[in-house]
Protein backbone atom coordinates (compact mmCIF):
# COMPACT_ATOMS: atom_id res chain seq x y z
CA UNK A 1 0.00 0.00 0.00
CA UNK A 2 1.33 3.41 -0.90
CA UNK A 3 1.93 5.38 2.26
CA UNK A 4 1.25 8.86 0.92
CA UNK A 5 -1.96 8.73 -1.03
CA UNK A 6 -2.64 11.77 -3.19
CA UNK A 7 -5.82 13.40 -1.79
CA UNK A 8 -7.59 13.09 -5.14
CA UNK A 9 -6.70 9.40 -5.35
CA UNK A 10 -8.51 8.52 -2.12
CA UNK A 11 -11.51 7.03 -4.01
CA UNK A 12 -9.03 4.51 -5.55
CA UNK A 13 -8.89 2.95 -2.08
CA UNK A 14 -12.55 3.22 -1.13
CA UNK A 15 -14.02 0.35 0.82
CA UNK A 16 -15.96 -1.86 -1.57
CA UNK A 17 -19.39 -1.59 0.09
CA UNK A 18 -19.08 2.16 0.28
CA UNK A 19 -18.09 2.28 -3.41
CA UNK A 20 -21.09 0.16 -4.47
CA UNK A 21 -23.44 2.40 -2.50
CA UNK A 22 -21.97 5.47 -4.18
CA UNK A 23 -22.22 3.82 -7.60
CA UNK A 24 -25.88 2.93 -7.10
CA UNK A 25 -26.77 6.41 -5.96
CA UNK A 26 -24.98 7.90 -8.99
CA UNK A 27 -26.44 5.34 -11.39
CA UNK A 28 -29.98 6.20 -10.29
CA UNK A 29 -29.33 9.90 -10.81
CA UNK A 30 -27.78 9.30 -14.24
CA UNK A 31 -30.68 7.13 -15.41
CA UNK A 32 -33.18 9.73 -14.21
CA UNK A 33 -31.28 12.52 -15.95
CA UNK A 34 -31.06 10.61 -19.22
CA UNK A 35 -34.74 9.68 -19.03
CA UNK A 36 -35.67 13.31 -18.51
CA UNK A 37 -33.37 14.81 -21.13
CA UNK A 38 -32.40 12.29 -23.83
CA UNK A 39 -35.27 11.42 -26.17
CA UNK A 40 -33.71 8.26 -27.58
CA UNK A 41 -33.06 6.83 -24.12
CA UNK A 42 -36.57 7.67 -22.90
CA UNK A 43 -38.09 6.05 -25.96
CA UNK A 44 -36.09 2.85 -25.45
CA UNK A 45 -37.02 2.73 -21.76
CA UNK A 46 -40.68 3.23 -22.61
CA UNK A 47 -40.54 0.48 -25.24
CA UNK A 48 -39.36 -1.89 -22.52
CA UNK A 49 -41.91 -0.61 -20.03
CA UNK A 50 -39.10 0.61 -17.78
CA UNK A 51 -39.02 3.64 -15.49
CA UNK A 52 -35.93 5.10 -13.80
CA UNK A 53 -37.37 3.90 -10.49
CA UNK A 54 -36.94 0.30 -11.70
CA UNK A 55 -33.22 0.65 -11.05
CA UNK A 56 -33.06 -0.45 -7.40
CA UNK A 57 -29.75 -2.27 -7.33
CA UNK A 58 -26.52 -2.21 -9.36
CA UNK A 59 -27.53 -5.52 -10.94
CA UNK A 60 -30.59 -3.78 -12.38
CA UNK A 61 -28.29 -2.02 -14.85
CA UNK A 62 -28.59 -5.20 -16.93
CA UNK A 63 -32.24 -4.32 -17.64
CA UNK A 64 -31.28 -1.06 -19.32
CA UNK A 65 -30.90 -0.73 -23.09
CA UNK A 66 -27.43 -0.65 -24.63
CA UNK A 67 -26.10 2.43 -26.40
CA UNK A 68 -24.27 1.73 -29.65
CA UNK A 69 -21.84 3.79 -31.65
CA UNK A 70 -24.47 3.96 -34.38
CA UNK A 71 -26.75 5.77 -31.91
CA UNK A 72 -24.18 8.57 -31.79
CA UNK A 73 -24.15 8.80 -35.57
CA UNK A 74 -27.92 8.66 -35.83
CA UNK A 75 -28.35 11.53 -33.37
CA UNK A 76 -25.45 13.59 -34.79
CA UNK A 77 -24.41 16.09 -33.62
CA UNK A 78 -26.12 16.82 -30.28
CA UNK A 79 -28.97 14.31 -30.00
CA UNK A 80 -27.59 12.51 -26.93
CA UNK A 81 -26.65 15.64 -24.98
CA UNK A 82 -28.46 15.81 -21.63
CA UNK A 83 -27.96 19.50 -20.84
CA UNK A 84 -28.76 22.70 -22.75
CA UNK A 85 -25.91 23.90 -24.97
CA UNK A 86 -25.34 26.93 -22.77
CA UNK A 87 -23.99 24.58 -20.10
CA UNK A 88 -21.62 22.87 -22.53
CA UNK A 89 -18.19 24.49 -22.30
CA UNK A 90 -16.22 22.13 -24.53
CA UNK A 91 -16.76 19.87 -27.50
CA UNK A 92 -14.53 17.05 -28.72
CA UNK A 93 -15.00 14.81 -31.69
CA UNK A 94 -13.64 11.50 -32.78
CA UNK A 95 -12.94 10.86 -36.40
CA UNK A 96 -15.16 8.01 -37.37
CA UNK A 97 -13.65 5.56 -39.85
CA UNK A 98 -16.60 6.24 -42.09
CA UNK A 99 -18.68 9.35 -42.59
CA UNK A 100 -19.32 11.95 -39.94
CA UNK A 101 -17.41 12.22 -36.67
CA UNK A 102 -19.04 11.60 -33.32
CA UNK A 103 -19.41 14.68 -31.16
CA UNK A 104 -19.23 14.76 -27.38
CA UNK A 105 -19.71 17.64 -24.94
CA UNK A 106 -18.54 18.56 -21.46
CA UNK A 107 -19.93 20.84 -18.79
CA UNK A 108 -17.55 22.62 -16.45
CA UNK A 109 -18.11 19.84 -13.90
CA UNK A 110 -17.40 17.19 -16.54
CA UNK A 111 -14.04 18.82 -17.23
CA UNK A 112 -13.30 18.75 -13.49
CA UNK A 113 -14.06 15.03 -13.37
CA UNK A 114 -11.97 14.40 -16.45
CA UNK A 115 -8.90 16.23 -15.20
CA UNK A 116 -9.34 14.48 -11.86
CA UNK A 117 -9.39 10.96 -13.33
CA UNK A 118 -6.39 11.89 -15.50
CA UNK A 119 -4.58 13.11 -12.39
CA UNK A 120 -5.38 9.82 -10.65
CA UNK A 121 -4.11 8.00 -13.75
CA UNK A 122 -0.77 9.81 -13.64
CA UNK A 123 -0.49 9.24 -9.88
CA UNK A 124 -1.04 5.50 -10.42
CA UNK A 125 2.00 5.40 -12.74
CA UNK A 126 4.15 6.94 -10.03
CA UNK A 127 4.22 10.42 -11.55
CA UNK A 128 4.17 13.40 -9.22
CA UNK A 129 4.27 17.18 -9.13
CA UNK A 130 7.97 17.36 -10.01
CA UNK A 131 7.63 15.54 -13.32
CA UNK A 132 8.13 17.19 -16.70
CA UNK A 133 5.58 15.71 -19.10
CA UNK A 134 6.05 15.82 -22.84
CA UNK A 135 2.47 15.56 -24.03
CA UNK A 136 2.76 14.24 -27.57
CA UNK A 137 -0.90 13.32 -27.87
CA UNK A 138 -2.57 15.40 -30.53
CA UNK A 139 -4.19 18.63 -29.30
CA UNK A 140 -7.47 19.51 -30.88
CA UNK A 141 -10.70 17.65 -31.39
CA UNK A 142 -8.99 14.42 -30.30
CA UNK A 143 -9.45 13.94 -26.55
CA UNK A 144 -5.90 12.70 -25.90
CA UNK A 145 -4.03 16.01 -25.93
CA UNK A 146 -6.25 18.19 -23.77
CA UNK A 147 -7.24 15.28 -21.52
CA UNK A 148 -3.64 14.52 -20.57
CA UNK A 149 -2.81 18.22 -20.46
CA UNK A 150 -5.29 19.24 -17.78
CA UNK A 151 -4.75 16.08 -15.72
CA UNK A 152 -1.01 16.65 -15.58
CA UNK A 153 -1.40 20.37 -14.81
CA UNK A 154 -3.81 19.49 -12.02
CA UNK A 155 -1.18 17.13 -10.64
CA UNK A 156 1.31 19.97 -10.70
CA UNK A 157 3.58 18.41 -13.31
CA UNK A 158 5.27 20.69 -15.84
CA UNK A 159 3.40 20.13 -19.07
CA UNK A 160 5.03 20.60 -22.46
CA UNK A 161 2.08 20.86 -24.85
CA UNK A 162 4.07 19.78 -27.89
CA UNK A 163 1.19 17.80 -29.45
CA UNK A 164 1.83 15.08 -32.02
CA UNK A 165 4.20 15.08 -34.94
CA UNK A 166 7.44 16.90 -35.79
CA UNK A 167 9.70 14.12 -34.59
CA UNK A 168 12.89 16.20 -34.77
CA UNK A 169 11.44 18.77 -32.40
CA UNK A 170 10.10 16.05 -30.09
CA UNK A 171 13.62 14.67 -29.75
CA UNK A 172 15.17 18.08 -29.20
CA UNK A 173 12.67 18.82 -26.44
CA UNK A 174 13.13 15.40 -24.89
CA UNK A 175 16.89 15.95 -24.73
CA UNK A 176 16.96 19.58 -23.64
CA UNK A 177 13.89 20.19 -21.45
CA UNK A 178 14.55 17.63 -18.73
CA UNK A 179 11.59 15.50 -19.76
CA UNK A 180 10.81 12.71 -17.26
CA UNK A 181 7.50 11.46 -18.62
CA UNK A 182 5.85 11.23 -22.02
CA UNK A 183 2.36 10.61 -23.40
CA UNK A 184 1.71 9.41 -26.94
CA UNK A 185 0.57 6.36 -28.86
CA UNK A 186 2.81 3.32 -28.34
CA UNK A 187 3.56 3.09 -32.06
CA UNK A 188 4.73 6.70 -32.17
CA UNK A 189 6.93 6.13 -29.13
CA UNK A 190 8.66 3.26 -30.94
CA UNK A 191 9.27 5.63 -33.80
CA UNK A 192 10.82 8.11 -31.34
CA UNK A 193 13.09 5.45 -29.83
CA UNK A 194 14.26 4.51 -33.28
CA UNK A 195 14.95 8.12 -34.28
CA UNK A 196 16.81 8.91 -31.05
CA UNK A 197 18.98 5.82 -31.42
CA UNK A 198 19.66 6.63 -35.08
CA UNK A 199 20.93 10.04 -33.97
CA UNK A 200 23.86 8.39 -32.23
CA UNK A 201 22.73 8.47 -28.59
CA UNK A 202 20.92 5.75 -26.72
CA UNK A 203 17.38 6.52 -25.61
CA UNK A 204 18.38 5.15 -22.21
CA UNK A 205 20.71 8.10 -21.67
CA UNK A 206 17.73 10.47 -21.70
CA UNK A 207 15.95 11.25 -18.45
CA UNK A 208 12.57 9.84 -19.47
CA UNK A 209 11.32 7.38 -16.83
CA UNK A 210 7.61 6.95 -17.50
CA UNK A 211 5.53 6.58 -20.64
CA UNK A 212 1.74 6.67 -20.63
CA UNK A 213 0.57 5.09 -23.84
CA UNK A 214 -2.90 4.68 -25.22
CA UNK A 215 -5.36 5.43 -28.00
CA UNK A 216 -4.57 2.15 -29.76
CA UNK A 217 -4.34 -1.46 -28.63
CA UNK A 218 -0.85 -2.76 -27.90
CA UNK A 219 0.44 -6.02 -26.59
CA UNK A 220 2.50 -7.22 -23.65
CA UNK A 221 5.22 -8.10 -26.18
CA UNK A 222 5.22 -4.50 -27.37
CA UNK A 223 5.60 -3.32 -23.77
CA UNK A 224 8.58 -5.63 -23.27
CA UNK A 225 10.15 -4.22 -26.44
CA UNK A 226 9.55 -0.59 -25.41
CA UNK A 227 10.89 -1.08 -21.89
CA UNK A 228 13.94 -2.97 -23.11
CA UNK A 229 14.81 -0.50 -25.86
CA UNK A 230 14.10 2.74 -24.01
CA UNK A 231 14.67 1.94 -20.34
CA UNK A 232 11.38 3.62 -19.36
CA UNK A 233 8.44 2.05 -17.56
CA UNK A 234 5.52 1.85 -19.99
CA UNK A 235 1.90 2.13 -18.81
CA UNK A 236 -1.28 1.41 -20.68
CA UNK A 237 -4.03 4.00 -20.31
CA UNK A 238 -7.59 3.32 -21.34
CA UNK A 239 -10.35 5.59 -22.44
CA UNK A 240 -12.63 6.45 -25.26
CA UNK A 241 -14.13 9.65 -26.55
CA UNK A 242 -17.69 8.40 -26.09
CA UNK A 243 -17.11 7.93 -22.35
CA UNK A 244 -14.82 10.86 -21.47
CA UNK A 245 -11.53 10.40 -23.35
CA UNK A 246 -8.38 9.00 -21.72
CA UNK A 247 -8.63 8.40 -17.97
CA UNK A 248 -11.31 5.71 -17.79
CA UNK A 249 -8.65 3.30 -16.58
CA UNK A 250 -4.90 3.04 -16.03
CA UNK A 251 -2.26 0.54 -15.06
CA UNK A 252 -0.61 1.03 -11.69
CA UNK A 253 3.02 0.21 -10.92
CA UNK A 254 2.11 -3.50 -10.74
CA UNK A 255 1.38 -3.39 -14.49
CA UNK A 256 -1.14 -6.17 -14.00
CA UNK A 257 -4.36 -4.91 -15.52
CA UNK A 258 -6.00 -1.50 -15.73
CA UNK A 259 -7.76 -0.01 -12.72
CA UNK A 260 -11.10 1.50 -13.71
CA UNK A 261 -12.15 4.64 -11.86
CA UNK A 262 -15.31 2.94 -10.67
CA UNK A 263 -16.63 5.92 -8.76
CA UNK A 264 -17.19 7.53 -12.19
CA UNK A 265 -17.59 4.55 -14.53
CA UNK A 266 -19.70 1.44 -14.00
CA UNK A 267 -18.32 -1.57 -15.87
CA UNK A 268 -19.89 -4.82 -17.02
CA UNK A 269 -18.67 -7.61 -19.27
CA UNK A 270 -21.20 -9.11 -21.66
CA UNK A 271 -21.23 -11.81 -24.27
CA UNK A 272 -20.70 -9.83 -27.49
CA UNK A 273 -23.15 -12.06 -29.37
CA UNK A 274 -26.04 -12.31 -26.92
CA UNK A 275 -25.48 -9.23 -24.77
CA UNK A 276 -25.84 -11.38 -21.66
CA UNK A 277 -23.87 -10.24 -18.60
CA UNK A 278 -20.90 -12.49 -17.82
CA UNK A 279 -19.36 -13.15 -14.40
CA UNK A 280 -16.09 -11.54 -13.29
CA UNK A 281 -13.04 -13.21 -14.76
CA UNK A 282 -14.77 -14.23 -17.95
CA UNK A 283 -13.76 -12.58 -21.20
CA UNK A 284 -16.28 -10.58 -23.18
CA UNK A 285 -17.17 -7.11 -24.37
CA UNK A 286 -16.68 -4.22 -21.98
CA UNK A 287 -19.81 -2.15 -21.32
CA UNK A 288 -19.47 1.22 -19.61
CA UNK A 289 -22.06 3.42 -17.94
CA UNK A 290 -20.94 6.87 -16.87
CA UNK A 291 -21.93 7.74 -13.30
CA UNK A 292 -21.18 11.45 -13.09
CA UNK A 293 -21.14 12.84 -16.63
CA UNK A 294 -23.58 15.72 -17.10
CA UNK A 295 -23.41 16.88 -20.72
CA UNK A 296 -22.93 13.53 -22.39
CA UNK A 297 -23.95 10.68 -20.09
CA UNK A 298 -23.71 7.17 -21.49
CA UNK A 299 -25.86 4.26 -20.45
CA UNK A 300 -24.39 0.80 -21.15
CA UNK A 301 -22.13 1.89 -23.97
CA UNK A 302 -20.87 -0.99 -26.09
CA UNK A 303 -17.14 -0.40 -26.37
CA UNK A 304 -16.40 -3.40 -28.62
CA UNK A 305 -13.28 -3.85 -26.51
CA UNK A 306 -12.68 -7.44 -25.48
CA UNK A 307 -11.41 -7.90 -21.92
CA UNK A 308 -12.36 -9.37 -18.54
CA UNK A 309 -12.82 -7.99 -15.03
CA UNK A 310 -10.10 -9.04 -12.60
CA UNK A 311 -11.98 -9.44 -9.30
CA UNK A 312 -8.89 -9.97 -7.10
CA UNK A 313 -7.52 -7.09 -5.07
CA UNK A 314 -4.43 -5.52 -6.67
CA UNK A 315 -1.12 -5.67 -4.82
CA UNK A 316 -0.86 -1.87 -5.11
CA UNK A 317 -3.63 -1.55 -2.50
CA UNK A 318 -6.22 0.08 -4.74
CA UNK A 319 -9.68 -1.34 -4.23
CA UNK A 320 -11.13 -0.19 -7.53
CA UNK A 321 -11.26 -3.21 -9.80
CA UNK A 322 -9.11 -3.87 -12.83
CA UNK A 323 -9.79 -5.09 -16.33
CA UNK A 324 -7.18 -7.10 -18.19
CA UNK A 325 -5.40 -5.25 -20.98
CA UNK A 326 -7.66 -4.90 -23.99
CA UNK A 327 -6.89 -7.98 -26.05
CA UNK A 328 -8.63 -6.67 -29.08
CA UNK A 329 -11.55 -4.72 -30.37
CA UNK A 330 -14.32 -6.91 -31.65
CA UNK A 331 -14.63 -4.68 -34.71
CA UNK A 332 -10.90 -5.14 -35.53
CA UNK A 333 -11.48 -8.82 -36.01
CA UNK A 334 -10.51 -10.18 -39.39
CA UNK A 335 -12.02 -13.38 -40.69
CA UNK A 336 -9.42 -15.14 -42.79
CA UNK A 337 -10.45 -18.42 -44.43
CA UNK A 338 -13.08 -18.78 -41.74
CA UNK A 339 -10.69 -18.19 -38.83
CA UNK A 340 -11.09 -15.19 -36.54
CA UNK A 341 -7.83 -13.26 -36.32
CA UNK A 342 -7.02 -10.09 -34.37
CA UNK A 343 -4.17 -7.73 -35.31
CA UNK A 344 -2.95 -8.03 -31.70
CA UNK A 345 -2.39 -11.76 -32.22
CA UNK A 346 -0.23 -11.06 -35.25
CA UNK A 347 1.74 -8.48 -33.26
CA UNK A 348 2.30 -10.86 -30.35
CA UNK A 349 3.45 -13.56 -32.78
CA UNK A 350 5.90 -11.29 -34.59
CA UNK A 351 7.40 -9.94 -31.38
CA UNK A 352 7.91 -13.45 -30.06
CA UNK A 353 10.67 -13.78 -32.66
CA UNK A 354 13.70 -12.24 -31.04
CA UNK A 355 15.13 -10.24 -33.92
CA UNK A 356 11.83 -8.74 -35.04
CA UNK A 357 10.97 -5.08 -34.60
CA UNK A 358 7.44 -3.84 -34.20
CA UNK A 359 7.21 -2.31 -37.65
CA UNK A 360 4.69 -4.42 -39.43
CA UNK A 361 1.57 -4.15 -41.49
CA UNK A 362 -1.22 -6.53 -42.31
CA UNK A 363 -2.40 -6.42 -45.90
CA UNK A 364 -5.79 -7.83 -46.81
CA UNK A 365 -6.76 -8.45 -50.40
CA UNK A 366 -9.36 -10.53 -52.18
CA UNK A 367 -8.52 -12.99 -54.90
CA UNK A 368 -11.14 -15.12 -56.60
CA UNK A 369 -13.66 -14.31 -53.86
CA UNK A 370 -11.26 -15.47 -51.11
CA UNK A 371 -9.72 -13.23 -48.51
CA UNK A 372 -5.93 -13.16 -48.67
CA UNK A 373 -3.67 -11.96 -45.91
CA UNK A 374 -0.03 -10.98 -46.03
CA UNK A 375 2.06 -9.72 -43.15
CA UNK A 376 4.85 -7.32 -44.03
CA UNK A 377 7.75 -7.01 -41.61
CA UNK A 378 10.63 -4.60 -41.88
CA UNK A 379 14.09 -6.10 -42.03
CA UNK A 380 16.74 -4.87 -39.63
CA UNK A 381 20.43 -5.52 -39.81
CA UNK A 382 20.10 -7.76 -36.77
CA UNK A 383 18.15 -10.21 -38.91
CA UNK A 384 20.95 -11.16 -41.27
CA UNK A 385 24.67 -11.06 -41.94
CA UNK A 386 25.39 -11.74 -45.56
CA UNK A 387 23.40 -14.87 -46.30
CA UNK A 388 19.96 -15.41 -47.80
CA UNK A 389 19.46 -18.46 -45.61
CA UNK A 390 19.44 -16.28 -42.48
CA UNK A 391 16.58 -14.22 -43.89
CA UNK A 392 14.70 -17.30 -45.02
CA UNK A 393 15.03 -18.70 -41.54
CA UNK A 394 13.61 -15.50 -39.97
CA UNK A 395 10.78 -15.50 -42.49
CA UNK A 396 9.98 -19.09 -41.59
CA UNK A 397 10.13 -18.46 -37.85
CA UNK A 398 7.80 -15.44 -38.19
CA UNK A 399 5.31 -17.49 -40.20
CA UNK A 400 5.52 -20.35 -37.69
CA UNK A 401 4.91 -17.96 -34.80
CA UNK A 402 1.77 -16.62 -36.52
CA UNK A 403 0.64 -20.16 -37.28
CA UNK A 404 1.24 -21.12 -33.66
CA UNK A 405 -0.94 -18.29 -32.31
CA UNK A 406 -3.67 -18.02 -34.96
CA UNK A 407 -3.64 -21.47 -36.53
CA UNK A 408 -3.26 -19.88 -39.93
CA UNK A 409 -0.51 -20.16 -42.49
CA UNK A 410 0.12 -16.53 -43.32
CA UNK A 411 2.73 -15.46 -45.85
CA UNK A 412 5.30 -13.10 -44.35
CA UNK A 413 7.01 -10.65 -46.66
CA UNK A 414 10.26 -9.04 -45.60
CA UNK A 415 10.44 -5.41 -46.63
CA UNK A 416 13.18 -2.79 -46.50
CA UNK A 417 13.53 -0.61 -43.39
CA UNK A 418 11.30 2.48 -43.16
CA UNK A 419 9.00 1.38 -45.96
CA UNK A 420 6.02 0.94 -43.64
CA UNK A 421 4.51 4.34 -42.93
CA UNK A 422 5.16 5.69 -39.42
CA UNK A 423 2.17 7.18 -37.71
CA UNK A 424 2.28 10.20 -35.46
CA UNK A 425 -1.08 9.26 -34.03
CA UNK A 426 -2.84 5.93 -34.18
CA UNK A 427 -0.89 3.35 -36.15
CA UNK A 428 -2.59 1.90 -39.18
CA UNK A 429 -1.78 -1.79 -38.83
CA UNK A 430 -4.28 -3.22 -41.26
CA UNK A 431 -4.50 -2.15 -44.88
CA UNK A 432 -7.72 -3.54 -46.24
CA UNK A 433 -7.83 -3.61 -50.03
CA UNK A 434 -10.49 -6.29 -50.19
CA UNK A 435 -13.07 -4.04 -51.75
CA UNK A 436 -10.86 -2.42 -54.34
CA UNK B 1 44.26 -9.94 -45.57
CA UNK B 2 40.61 -9.41 -44.78
CA UNK B 3 38.41 -7.14 -46.83
CA UNK B 4 35.16 -5.63 -45.60
CA UNK B 5 32.16 -6.59 -47.67
CA UNK B 6 28.88 -4.75 -47.25
CA UNK B 7 25.62 -6.71 -47.40
CA UNK B 8 22.49 -4.76 -48.20
CA UNK B 9 18.96 -6.12 -47.91
CA UNK B 10 16.87 -5.41 -51.02
CA UNK B 11 13.34 -6.19 -51.94
CA UNK B 12 13.23 -7.91 -55.28
CA UNK B 13 11.42 -5.11 -57.09
CA UNK B 14 12.27 -2.87 -59.98
CA UNK B 15 14.31 0.16 -59.00
CA UNK B 16 15.62 -1.08 -55.68
CA UNK B 17 19.07 -2.07 -56.93
CA UNK B 18 19.54 1.13 -58.86
CA UNK B 19 18.62 3.08 -55.74
CA UNK B 20 21.69 1.63 -53.95
CA UNK B 21 23.89 2.58 -56.89
CA UNK B 22 22.37 6.05 -56.91
CA UNK B 23 23.09 6.58 -53.20
CA UNK B 24 26.70 5.43 -53.59
CA UNK B 25 27.25 7.46 -56.75
CA UNK B 26 25.81 10.49 -55.00
CA UNK B 27 28.46 10.11 -52.31
CA UNK B 28 31.19 9.67 -54.91
CA UNK B 29 31.79 6.06 -53.93
CA UNK B 30 32.97 3.64 -56.60
CA UNK B 31 31.89 0.02 -56.48
CA UNK B 32 34.93 -2.24 -56.87
CA UNK B 33 32.85 -5.35 -57.27
CA UNK B 34 29.50 -6.76 -56.25
CA UNK B 35 27.25 -9.76 -56.45
CA UNK B 36 23.55 -10.25 -55.84
CA UNK B 37 22.07 -13.28 -54.10
CA UNK B 38 18.35 -13.37 -54.45
CA UNK B 39 15.10 -15.21 -54.00
CA UNK B 40 11.78 -14.43 -55.64
CA UNK B 41 10.95 -11.83 -52.98
CA UNK B 42 14.20 -10.38 -51.76
CA UNK B 43 17.93 -10.37 -52.17
CA UNK B 44 21.20 -9.47 -50.54
CA UNK B 45 23.51 -7.24 -52.47
CA UNK B 46 27.13 -7.87 -51.52
CA UNK B 47 29.42 -4.99 -52.29
CA UNK B 48 33.08 -4.23 -52.07
CA UNK B 49 33.99 -0.56 -51.99
CA UNK B 50 37.11 1.16 -50.81
CA UNK B 51 35.41 3.56 -48.36
CA UNK B 52 33.24 0.96 -46.73
CA UNK B 53 32.53 2.90 -43.52
CA UNK B 54 31.24 5.88 -45.44
CA UNK B 55 29.31 3.70 -47.84
CA UNK B 56 27.64 2.02 -44.85
CA UNK B 57 26.79 5.41 -43.38
CA UNK B 58 25.23 6.81 -46.53
CA UNK B 59 23.28 3.63 -47.19
CA UNK B 60 21.99 3.51 -43.63
CA UNK B 61 21.07 7.17 -43.84
CA UNK B 62 19.06 6.23 -46.92
CA UNK B 63 17.23 3.63 -44.75
CA UNK B 64 18.93 0.48 -46.03
CA UNK B 65 19.72 -2.40 -43.67
CA UNK B 66 23.49 -2.89 -44.05
CA UNK B 67 25.88 -5.40 -42.51
CA UNK B 68 29.60 -6.00 -42.88
CA UNK B 69 31.36 -9.32 -43.32
CA UNK B 70 35.02 -10.18 -43.62
CA UNK B 71 35.97 -11.76 -46.92
CA UNK B 72 39.21 -12.53 -48.67
CA UNK B 73 40.46 -11.51 -52.09
CA UNK B 74 42.75 -13.92 -53.83
CA UNK B 75 44.54 -13.67 -57.12
CA UNK B 76 43.94 -16.70 -59.30
CA UNK B 77 46.32 -17.71 -62.04
CA UNK B 78 44.50 -17.33 -65.35
CA UNK B 79 45.18 -20.90 -66.45
CA UNK B 80 43.61 -24.35 -66.12
CA UNK B 81 43.74 -25.56 -62.52
CA UNK B 82 44.26 -22.05 -61.12
CA UNK B 83 41.17 -22.08 -58.94
CA UNK B 84 41.44 -25.77 -58.22
CA UNK B 85 44.77 -25.26 -56.50
CA UNK B 86 43.20 -22.78 -54.09
CA UNK B 87 40.13 -24.86 -53.38
CA UNK B 88 42.20 -27.99 -52.80
CA UNK B 89 44.34 -26.14 -50.26
CA UNK B 90 41.22 -24.85 -48.52
CA UNK B 91 39.66 -28.30 -48.47
CA UNK B 92 42.81 -29.86 -47.07
CA UNK B 93 42.75 -27.23 -44.34
CA UNK B 94 39.15 -28.13 -43.42
CA UNK B 95 37.73 -24.86 -44.71
CA UNK B 96 34.47 -24.47 -46.49
CA UNK B 97 33.50 -21.83 -48.99
CA UNK B 98 30.23 -20.08 -48.23
CA UNK B 99 30.22 -18.28 -51.58
CA UNK B 100 32.61 -16.65 -54.01
CA UNK B 101 32.58 -14.27 -56.91
CA UNK B 102 35.19 -13.38 -59.47
CA UNK B 103 36.09 -10.21 -61.25
CA UNK B 104 38.77 -8.82 -63.48
CA UNK B 105 40.99 -5.91 -62.68
CA UNK B 106 42.93 -3.67 -65.06
CA UNK B 107 46.13 -3.69 -63.04
CA UNK B 108 46.34 -7.47 -62.73
CA UNK B 109 46.71 -9.91 -65.50
CA UNK B 110 45.14 -12.63 -63.38
CA UNK B 111 41.54 -12.95 -62.26
CA UNK B 112 40.60 -11.95 -58.76
CA UNK B 113 38.14 -13.84 -56.62
CA UNK B 114 36.42 -12.78 -53.46
CA UNK B 115 35.81 -15.74 -51.16
CA UNK B 116 33.76 -15.91 -48.02
CA UNK B 117 35.15 -18.78 -45.92
CA UNK B 118 33.32 -20.17 -42.92
CA UNK B 119 36.37 -19.37 -40.79
CA UNK B 120 38.39 -16.48 -42.10
CA UNK B 121 41.08 -16.61 -39.41
CA UNK B 122 41.94 -20.17 -40.22
CA UNK B 123 41.61 -19.46 -43.93
CA UNK B 124 44.42 -16.91 -43.81
CA UNK B 125 46.73 -19.35 -42.07
CA UNK B 126 45.85 -22.28 -44.29
CA UNK B 127 46.22 -20.42 -47.57
CA UNK B 128 49.42 -18.70 -46.57
CA UNK B 129 50.91 -22.02 -45.54
CA UNK B 130 49.95 -23.37 -48.97
CA UNK B 131 51.75 -20.44 -50.60
CA UNK B 132 48.59 -18.91 -52.04
CA UNK B 133 48.73 -15.17 -52.55
CA UNK B 134 46.10 -13.27 -50.61
CA UNK B 135 45.80 -9.71 -51.74
CA UNK B 136 46.47 -6.90 -49.31
CA UNK B 137 44.02 -4.02 -49.24
CA UNK B 138 46.59 -1.81 -50.96
CA UNK B 139 46.97 -4.27 -53.81
CA UNK B 140 43.27 -4.88 -54.01
CA UNK B 141 42.21 -1.27 -54.29
CA UNK B 142 45.19 -0.30 -56.45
Amino acid sequence: METNIHPESIPDYMESGELRTLQLQRLKATVQRCYDNVALFRQRMDERGLKPADVRSLADVAKLPFTQKTDLRDTYPYGLFAVPMKEVVRLHASSGTTGKPIVVGYTRDDLEVWSSVMLRSFVATGMHAGDVLQNAYGYGLFTGGLGAHYGAERLGATVIPISGGNTERQILVMKDFGVTAICCTPSYFIHLIEKVNAGGISFKELGVKVGVFGAEPWTEAMRAYIQRESGIKAFDIYGLTEIIGPGVGIECCEQAGLHIFEDHFLIEIVDPETGEVLPDGQEGELIITTLTKQAFPMIRYRTHDITSIIPERCACGRTIRRISRIRSRSDDMMIIRGVNVFPSQIEAALLSVEEAVPHYQILLTRKGGLDQIEVQVEVTKEMFGDRISELESIQLRLAQAIDHITGLRVPVRLVEPHTIARSEGKAKRVIDNRNQ
Amino acid sequence: MKLKQLSVFLENRPGHLSRVCEVLAGAGINIVTMTLADTREFGILRLIVREWQRAKEVLEAASFAVNTTDVMAIEVADEPGGLEKILKAAEAGGLSVEYMYAFACKQKKNALIVIRFDNIERASAVLEAAGIGILSAAEFYA
